[in-house]
């Protein structure tokens, strides 16, 4: 600010590896910076020794607690002298340093005293340290200095100030908020940076307040701002308003015509972020789509990178959602491709494969195909992505995409890359049937020469459930039976279980593939022998060309029915004994995915892999507690514990939640109560529980409380006995009676009289969809072929008006309570319709699986048709029951 | 979407890489090594470009980063996914043009570290806390120099 320090002496010699920090050491700097308590301050030696000081913390030298104190005590020093440029770097030094309370007292007074000074740079850089360095009660001493800061003549001053107070709103927002009036002139400020650091701490102000916001964007969208940044705030904030006005309003969007306006900006800055914002607003239409698009257009062809990359990546945004908007770029786009910055030709890329039509894919895919040699992996990731959701659009055209897959997959690349192609292989493969054969075939021809024994692996299992089925399994023994002689232990071990699938599912490969397991019995490694013997025995039938018994098949290669994470901890858990391990006592509970996966919404499951892992269960810990009360011991297994219900307010007196329990013939309630008063003590708490709407139940037990102090949770359980196998639904109605003790909280001395009192609690329901358990399946499409049209049932239904179509898809997920599949819970934005698979076990072990096709016309009415399939037709007509009565 | 413009970092590094000067914003690298990987990670992926005409811009770890070189220095200025692409490009040409005027048109790593209190008081007030961008870069142009 004010003037720049005194430029130093250029007449070194000019050595070619010449720096002034040549040898630095942090000790002898260190000893240096003695020359700061000098009586004869020399302030250019000084500045140089600060300097020092600064580029070793730069270089990420640390000081100790105690250097540190003697190098900021030393800086104060410095204050003496009048020296400007020395100044500069001591107001630096201290923001670097960051003194502790109390060495702050100590340069309060200097910079308070430069707070007032009548030099402007004095003034405002001693604002921003203060502020930096200072806490509450300093603050409120200062406080009539800053607000006179925020108004005064001098734009550096005014601007300081301000971007204090942003800082300091995190600390003391309080204090902060009393500057309104002040901040509020500073938004009319001539200059273009106070203008913009008012309105971003005006706004900060009142961004809980939403009229105050709105009447804000109101008045200033109407007005002059000059600052482009502003400019770019503004329609930030004028964007939220049209985001929470959407939902209240009708009719033209608010302020649209203002986004509009700034289109015609004569920043760039601003032009993009008002195209951007238009871009993103919720259900934007074509009609309001185009004018931003025109511009973005526009930036595609510019000199500046930045530009065509902030425009490019926008528009592959927009064409997610909105591809005919983007067709007409598309010619720009493609000169893009050849664009020097590799960010921008995958990105234009990308574009291209979502907004081309069926005929101009194979113009693209010859384009890409150049264009795929020069650039690095994870740029390649991308496009095999977008290859992929491309593909699923044409299924026609799948024969040109496969064979560039297949191109690229023989080409040289990294693990995370080969992964990606094999995944949308395998994807394309399961959902495009024609496509079968050709892409085992690629694959077949990939593990030949395969240097990752994760993918051999997946690609040998996958193979083994798809090549039985397809016209002419034994082309792929050949390749299969090539790897129990090439490879690694892990691969041949996998080799031997394909083989053993094709031998036992194809009945006239059997005596053949036979006599290639009877080979591996010779092999050097263990696991390879086992598997071999395994099969040899088990299959059976000497090799003879008989159908394998279907038990056999199952327990070999049937799946488990068990997420992969559960039995993982079950057998983390189990401990050796004379009880052998029981895959019966595994929890077969889906569980929900944390809530990181929500950062990817959208993203297509992985072709290959396991299963996403859950948390560890508590199904497990429910299941030991109920087992540990002799009352409940003889109910049978836990089918179903449900998520926490809270069946109080949040703080109030007393706060109780519910979990419910299903057994085949009984319901337990697990009561959690907590008390969350100080001065009480509960005792002989119990829930009475009315269960006259629920005629099927019977009370058998319950479970009451000896005491519940304060803080400290207790679980009362009440059981309930109903008809065996059937999903009985009611009403109870509870209300919690116990006896109130007075407690001293300062001492803990309870009084030896109580009272006796009730509190009403909030009604608890059992529904249909407390009988379904999550439990998820691999492959939808395999399921629902395999159990079959016996029991199918379908019908259609009316969901009336809805907010959207993603609410309507996930209340019915919610109502059924059963799992998604595939992703399948995950609606594109804006789309007209959606089919969603669910699957579950309904109580008695009945596997059920759900497909659900949604459709919503003009005036968001939704209407749904909903195929169910179970293994019993009961199950079926009472997935329709839940529906139609919910 | 952060409403306010944020900038993560600025740094100058030289032609291998080696930091000149760096200042961090944000807590995304809590620590010094953290720091480094992520400089050598924008040095490795930056260096084969040719951004001396014109500002370069790349992705790295959901961050948007903008650059510039000339002679053995390095600019990069770093800010989050959402940002907008054209206040980051301003602010390092607000960053590139005062260094330029600091170091009087001889813009390279040795007039740099000779000068280095100045690129250090110029990277100061460019952005304060990360928070409210460009603090005072065109104050840097229209008032300092």
């Amino acid at each position: 600010m004010a003037q720049p320090l005194v430029k130093k002496d250029d007449d070194r010699d000019d050595e070619a590896e010449y720096s002034p920090f040549l040898g630095i050491e942090k000790g002898a700097v260190l000893q240096e910076a003695r020359v700061f308590n000098d009586p004869q301050l020399d302030p250019r030696r000084c500045s140089q020794v600060i300097t020092k000081l600064l580029y070793l913390l730069n270089q990420g030298e640390t000081f100790t607690k105690i250097e540190a104190t003697e190098v900021f005590f030393a800086v104060t020093k410095l204050f003496q002298s009048r020296d400007i440029g020395l100044r500069r770097m001591v107001y630096l030094m201290i923001k670097e340093l960051s003194p502790s309370a109390d060495e702050v007292i100590i340069v309060t007074s200097s910079l308070m005293k430069d707070m007032t000074s009548k030099t402007d740079m004095y003034r405002a850089n001693a604002i921003r340290v203060l502020c930096r360095i200072t806490d509450g009660t300093l603050l409120t001493q200062i406080e009539r200095y800053l607000k006179q800061a925020i108004v005064d003549k001098n734009p550096v001053v005014a601007s300081a100030a301000l971007v204090s107070g942003i800082h300091l709103l995190e600390t003391t927002p309080e204090i902060v908020k009393r500057w309104s009036n002040e901040v509020q002139e500073a938004v009319q400020s001539r200059a273009a940076l106070v203008q913009f650091h008012a309105l971003a701490l005006l706004h900060q102000i009142r961004q809980n307040d939403r009229l105050a916001v709105s009447k804000l964007v109101t008045s200033l969208t109407r007005g002059t701002v000059r600052s482009p940044l502003a400019q770019c705030l503004l329609i930030r904030y004028t964007t939220q308003v049209i985001r929470e006005a959407a939902t209240t309003q009708t009719g033209d969007r608010p302020f649209y015509d203002f986004l509009e306006s700034c289109l015609r900006h004569k920043a760039e800055m601003v032009i993009f972020e008002a195209a951007r914002a238009i871009t993103e607003l919720n259900g934007v239409t074509n009609r309001e789509l185009t004018p931003a698009i025109t511009v973005l257009q526009l930036f595609l062809s510019s000199s500046k990178p930045v530009l065509r990359f902030a425009a490019v990546r926008t528009l592959n945004k927009v064409a997610m959602t909105h591809p005919m908007a983007v067709t007409n770029c598309n010619i720009d786009m493609e000169s893009l491709i050849s664009d020097q910055n590799r960010s921008i030709a995958t990105l234009a890329i990308t574009t291209l494969l979502k907004t081309g039509n069926e005929s101009s894919v194979d113009r693209l895919m010859k384009q890409i195909t150049n264009f795929m040699s020069d650039i690095a992996d994870e740029f390649k990731i991308v496009v095999v992505e977008a290859i992929r959701s491309l593909c699923l659009k044409f299924p026609l055209k799948y024969r040109s995409l496969m064979n560039f897959l297949s191109n690229i997959l023989r080409e040289e690349g990294g693990f995370e890359y080969k992964k990606a192609i094999v995944d949308s292989i395998v994807i394309l493969i399961r959902d495009i049937p024609d496509a079968k054969e050709n892409g085992l075939l690629h694959l077949c021809e990939f593990i030949e020469d395969c240097e990752f024994t994760y993918l051999s692996t997946q690609i040998l299992h996958f193979l083994g459930t798809e090549g039985p089925k397809t016209s002419d399994p034994s082309k792929y023994i050949r390749y299969i039976y090539n790897r129990v002689h090439l490879e690694n232990a892990t691969v041949r071990a996998a080799a031997v279980s394909t083989l053993a699938k094709f031998g036992a599912m194809v009945d006239a490969l059997k005596p053949r593939v036979f006599v290639l397991l009877r080979r591996c019995l010779y092999d050097g490694d263990d696991e390879v022998r086992d598997r071999a013997t395994l099969y040899l025995n088990t299959v059976g039938s000497d090799g003879e060309v008989i159908e394998t018994d279907k038990v056999v098949k199952d327990f070999l290669f049937g799946s488990l029915d068990i997420p992969l994470a559960n039995i993982e901890t079950s057998l983390k858990n189990y401990e050796p004994a004379e009880q052998p391990f029981d895959i019966n006592s595994v929890p077969k509970e889906v569980k929900t995915q944390p809530l990181a996966e929500k950062k990817a919404p959208g993203k297509k499951p992985a072709g290959l892999g396991a299963p996403p892992s859950g948390p560890p269960s508590t199904v497990d810990a429910y299941e030991k507690l109920l087992s540990s009360i002799p009352e409940f011991s003889d109910f049978g297994k836990l089918f179903k514990s449900s998520a926490p219900v809270e069946l109080t307010e949040a703080e109030t007196e007393y706060a109780v939640n519910v979990v419910k329990h299903i057994f085949d013939r009984h319901v337990v309630f697990q009561y959690n109560c907590t008390n969350t008063i100080p001065e009480q003590l509960l005792e002989n708490v119990t829930v009475i529980v009315d269960a006259s709407e629920a005629e099927e139940f019977a009370e058998v037990a319950s479970k009451p409380l000896r005491s519940l102090p304060y803080d400290s949770p207790g679980q009362i359980f009440g059981a309930f006995e109903k008809p065996e196998g059937v999903p009985a639904v009611g009403k109870f109605s509870n209300m919690l009676r116990f006896i109130v003790k007075e407690v001293d909280p300062t001492t803990g001395d309870v009084e030896d009289d109580g009272v006796e009192d009730e509190y009403q609690l909030e009604d608890l329901e059992v529904v249909a969809a407390d009988y379904v358990m999550k439990v998820g399946v691999s492959n939808f499409r395999n399921a629902w072929e395999s159990i079959g049209p016996d029991f199918e049932r379908v019908d259609e239904y009316g969901l009336g008006p809805r907010e959207s179509l993603a609410e309507a898809v996930s209340a019915v997920i919610s109502l059924l309570g059963m799992q998604p599949c595939e992703g399948t819970e995950v609606v594109a934005n804006n789309s007209r319709s959606h089919t969603c698979l669910l699957s579950g076990v309904f109580i008695g072990n009945v596997k059920v699986l759900v497909r659900l096709q949604f459709g919503i016309d003009g005036p968001k009415e939704v209407a749904m048709k909903l195929a169910v399939r179970s293994e019993d037709d009961n199950v079926s007509d009472m997935i329709h029951e839940i529906v139609a009565s919910g | 979407m952060d409403t306010c413009p944020s900038i993560k970092n600025i740094l100058l590094l030289d032609s291998e890489g080696k930091r000149v000067a760096v200042k961090y914003y944000s807590n995304d690298w809590p620590t010094n090594s953290a720091k480094e990987a992520f400089e050598k990670a924008v040095f490795t992926k930056t260096q084969k470009t040719n951004a001396r005409t014109e500002a370069e811009i790349a992705m790295l770890e959901g961050n948007v980063i903008v650059y510039k070189f000339v002679q053995d220095l390095h600019f990069f200025v770093t800010g989050g996914e959402d940002e907008n692409e054209l206040i980051l490009a301003t602010v390092l040409q607000g960053f590139f043009d005062a260094v330029g005027l600091l170091l009087r048109g001889n813009v390279d790593k040795k007039e740099a570290l000779e000068n280095l209190d100045l690129i250090l008081l110029c990277l100061d007030e460019i952005v304060d806390g990360g928070y409210a961008t460009c603090y005072s870069f065109i104050l840097l142009i229209n008032f300092d120099c």
